[in-house]
């Protein structure tokens, strides 16, 4: 399976997902500039974290402008998987590929910590390795983490199931108390109705290798292997 | 006119005379300005030069000292880990979000300077009492500003050490330390030697800020200082991210012959220092340099402190690959002028020679000051202090009381505004261990990081707490598993030319430097900042160490974390009881005297040693350094990471209780083990030299302290921790 990593001027996590995807997962991978305009070649694709374009502006509101994203656009709509993470989700909120918006977190303070997550469903491309109800354990390390939508759209996600993760207590409760950033309805991560592009504010890369304290964010990048040596079969 | 505009700049009329003899004229508006920021002590070090001559330099261990941007340290497999601490005070002071920020902003340039990918960031910090309004603005300032700085260039915050005194009530300080990974063929220096290169500024555009922010930086600070905000530049961590990923690409594809960051005094002591090296000059055309004001002049331009530039000398001919390489960033990357031959330093605006001086003069030639040094009063008045007259206060309060003092608590509402994983390299985060710990990628080596410094210890005894200062660095990272390897410092004092105050810079650098040849962590780097007074006074001597130490087998590194039930607690050193300085006295007694603990080196590096080896040989299950609040804090704080509680026994045969258990006497650590691994311990532990005593167990979910059989201490783990980690969380909401 061939990774692209989209790397946007200001992204830092870039080089995190490019080590997972290589040396933890063992598969293909690229780094893809921001000034390239195709991603042909590719089975999947990273937006990564980090300040694009130090956003100055708003979260993700200029990255949205780079040359690669239309083709980011059209690679989503052909059914291509896509996982934005945290800047990354930004992205795609910008990009109009996921709905809402980001919001400062509710404490108005950057925050670095660990949460738990539940796990909303199971039969995705991206959580098919986890159990649905399942909490898992994952960093967090954002401003503007505090995810918004009306309620019509809120309905929507649920209607549609495309809310995979939602903050929660180690044992699997969900309260605000454990919601690091005041996000609507706990929510961590979102897909498109398709469900091939997942948005999520945690950090699987930086939990996908014991070293680092635990592996549920491997799951993940497994998940969207398999899916897709299933696909490919 | 002359003499205020040379005395504004901060010369005297001695050196001003001096330099009237060195150009054989009077010097012009520029060339003032140009003595006057290389002169300052910021820059050149004026006031420290010959002290910080006696500090240790040297190991087989060392590839670079002091001199360059940063110090550079084998690890081995032709690796190198790169590193340096520095001062932002004064801008913080005055500005806390855009002075910490900078601060940050400028030791990460030090490091990619020298070709290195920077890969962590701390800090030490030092604020007045946070119950005071002002201070807990500056608190929240500085924090912010560190964190969003590194945050957005991707570069974890993993360790540092906070502390509040109100002897930094109006000036705090804030020091930061950078470390850099490099390939050891890969490493740049701040040279240029060819006569007939060319010298580039690449990066931001250069505008009005910071202009004297040296000079500033070699003051007292007053009310006055407040007028000197212009002198505090502005940060922009996204051109600085972009900065570092187009130098290291200049740098893997071999582009560059010398490298230099903008830092204090801008273009002129960054062109100064690079040419200085191999006795070169250089003509320098300040209409080339890209600007983001206009009608800038000559002096503007050579004096601004704008961030984000830094200044390359490319290898023959490869200036318009370096181009094309800062344009893919979208950067300025722009010629300034060549090295010449016959070192005069000549700043053009087009064909108009606006200024020339010696470039030597400006770095060798800056007068150095060997000050009066004169014992204070207050040293042998609290030295021969008599604790014995102090009541023993109930241990449980006592206990109570320093969980909640902020230089206890947990920091957890600093660490957590810093992005400390990002790299995914930090395998042991902030709050998990004595020192943070970080993979280095594709190996089996870590390495493990601190910063420390008790500046009550330095104050009540410079000469101990400067031993003292380097000892607990070096121990902090033994406890986690580490050799250590060298040291950092940021000397952080007060007004050198009052005798009481260059007596603590002497004495402490003095202690420092013995601990450090003794411990074989020689200085490769450092920084000075002085003149940290304000009309109350001057901070107490705050020298900070910051050190590098290396774990061979990351899979072998210890934390603080007390484990499992029925795990022997034990104490490692001797069995100490002295009060002197310690966070008890001044908590539960409001007193910051007393006789600083005696420092034995050669118990500090037997158990040092002893440390390693119990850790390389996984008898250990979890390893803390007794300091602030002394042993039975050190457990308590083992018993809330760990979640789990324990006993602990002492017998007032052992001296008075409060001694006992709050002493921070050094060279002390408390550990846990299983007990199956108890006879291999005492065999390791004899064998090393070290004193070792059985100290109680882990279990239950209370901490409690028997004293001869008989309770003094129970509090449930559940509210040592509420205590413990929310007490600074109270102050700033």
């Amino acid at each position: 399976m061939k990774f692209g990593v989209v790397v946007f001027p200001g992204s830092n996590c870039d080089a995190d997902c490019y080590h997972v995807i290589k040396e933890v997962l063992g598969q293909e991978v690229d780094y893809i500039w921001h000034k390239e305009i195709a991603v042909q070649g590719y089975d999947a694709l990273i937006l990564p974290g980090g300040f694009s374009y130090g956003d100055y502006l708003r979260t993700g509101a200029i990255a949205r402008f780079s040359p690669i994203m239309p083709a980011v656009i059209e690679f989503a709509n052909q059914g291509g998987l896509i996982i934005g993470i945290c800047n990354g989700f930004q992205i795609l909120l910008e990009a109009g590929l996921l709905p809402g918006a980001m919001l400062r977190n509710r404490s108005l303070k950057f925050i670095c910590d660990k949460v738990h997550l539940q796990v909303k469903r199971d039969d995705t491309p991206f959580t098919r390795l986890l159990k649905q109800d399942e909490t898992i354990s994952i960093p967090v390390a954002h401003g503007e983490g505090n995810y918004f939508c009306d309620a019509e759209t809120l309905a929507e996600l649920q209607r549609e199931k495309r809310i995979l993760f939602t903050y929660c207590s180690p044992s699997g409760e969900e309260d605000m108390v454990f919601n690091p950033n005041g996000s609507i309805a706990n929510i961590a991560g979102i897909t498109n109705k398709q469900g091939n592009v997942l948005g999520m504010m945690p950090h699987p890369e930086r939990c996908s290798e014991h070293i680092l304290g635990g592996t549920d964010g491997y799951r993940i990048f497994a998940s969207m292997l398999q899916s897709w040596q299933e696909v490919s079969c | 006119m002359k003499e205020l505009t040379y005395r504004e700049m901060g010369l005297t009329e001695e050196e001003y005379g001096k330099i009237k003899i060195i150009m054989g004229r009077e010097p012009n508006y520029l060339e003032i300005g140009i003595f006057s920021v290389m002169w300052s002590e910021h820059c050149g070090y004026k006031n420290s030069r010959p002290l910080l001559k006696t500090f240790p330099t040297e190991g087989p261990q060392v590839i670079q000292g002091p001199g360059e941007n940063a110090g550079v340290v084998d690890i081995g497999d032709g690796q190198a880990v790169v590193f340096k601490i520095e001062s932002h005070n004064h801008p913080s002071a005055i500005e806390p979000y855009q002075g910490a920020a900078t601060g940050v902003g400028g030791i990460v340039r030090d490091i990619f300077t020298m070709g290195a990918r920077p890969i962590a960031n701390l800090n030490s910090l030092r604020f007045g009492d946070p119950g005071d309004a002002r201070v807990r603005e500056l608190l929240s300032g500085v924090v912010a500003g560190i964190g969003d700085y590194g945050n957005c260039l991707g570069i974890p915050t993993v360790g540092g050490e906070v502390y509040f005194n109100q002897a930094y009530q109006g000036n705090p300080l804030v020091n930061a330390m950078c470390v850099g990974l490099v390939q050891t063929d890969e490493i740049a220096l701040a040279v240029a030697s060819e006569v007939g290169s060319t010298i580039m500024i690449v990066g931001a555009k250069t505008g009005r800020d910071g202009i004297h922010g040296a000079t500033f930086a070699s003051e007292e600070l007053s009310e006055k200082s407040k007028e000197k905000r212009p002198s505090v530049q502005v940060g922009d961590p996204f051109m600085e991210k972009l900065l570092i990923e187009a130098c290291l690409e200049l740098i893997k594809e071999d582009l560059v012959a010398g490298m230099q960051d903008l830092g204090a005094a801008g273009l002129t002591s960054s062109i100064a220092e690079t040419v200085s090296k191999r006795g070169r000059g250089v003509d320098v055309d300040v209409l080339k340099v890209p600007r983001r004001e206009t009608n800038m002049s000559a002096y503007e331009v050579m004096l601004s402190e704008s961030q984000e530039r830094m200044l390359i000398v490319p290898r023959p001919g490869t200036e318009g690959r370096i181009k094309e390489i800062f344009d893919k960033w979208g950067l300025d990357a722009v010629t300034i002028g060549t090295v010449t031959e016959g070192g005069a330093f000549r700043v053009m605006e087009g064909n108009e020679v606006m200024g020339e001086v010696p470039v030597m003069e400006l770095t060798e030639g800056c007068p150095v000051y060997v000050r009066v040094a004169e014992e204070p009063d207050y040293y042998q008045r609290c030295k021969s202090y008599d604790l014995a007259a102090i009541l023993d206060a109930n241990p449980q309060e006592a206990l109570e009381k320093l969980l909640a003092s902020p230089n206890i608590a947990s920091k957890k509402w600093i660490f957590s505004q810093y992005d400390y994983q990002v790299m995914t390299n930090t395998a042991l985060i902030p709050g998990d261990g004595d020192a943070a710990v970080l993979r280095i990628k594709g190996t089996r080596k870590g390495i493990a990081l601190v910063t420390d410094c008790n500046s009550r210890f330095v104050y009540l005894d410079p000469y101990r707490g400067g031993m003292l200062a380097v000892c607990e660095a070096a121990l902090n990272l033994a406890c986690v598993g580490a050799k250590p390897l060298a040291l950092t410092n940021c000397l952080n004092f007060g007004n050198p030319e009052k005798p009481n105050i260059y007596w603590q810079m002497k004495n402490s650098i003095a202690g420092m430097s013995e601990a450090a040849r003794y411990l074989e962590t020689p200085v490769v780097s450092g920084n000075v900042s002085l003149y940290n007074e304000t009309a109350q006074g001057a901070i107490y001597p705050t020298p900070v160490v910051g050190m590098v130490g290396l774990l061979k087998d990351i899979d072998r590194r210890c934390d603080m974390a007390f484990k499992d039930a029925g795990d022997l607690i034990i104490l490692l050193g001797r069995f100490r009881d002295e009060l002197g300085g310690s966070e008890y006295l001044s908590v539960c007694h409001g007193l910051e005297t007393g006789e600083v603990p005696e420092v034995n080196l050669e118990e500090e590096k037997r158990l040092i040693e002893l440390l390693q080896i119990l850790i390389q040989e996984q008898l250990l299950q979890s390893c803390h350094d007794i300091s602030e609040g002394g042993m039975m804090v050190a457990a308590v704080e083992s018993a809330i990471k760990g979640n789990i509680g324990c006993g602990v026994r002492i017998n007032t045969d052992d001296g008075r209780v409060d001694g006992v258990l709050f002493s921070e006497a050094p060279g002390r650590v408390v550990a846990s083990l299983k007990r199956s691994n108890m006879d291999r311990l005492v065999q390791v532990v004899i064998e090393n030299g070290v004193e070792m005593r059985v100290i109680g167990a882990v279990g239950g979910d209370s901490l409690l302290c028997d004293n001869n059989g008989k309770e003094i201490i129970r509090i449930p783990v559940l509210e040592a921790s509420r205590i413990w980690g929310g007490a600074i969380d109270c102050f700033m909401k």
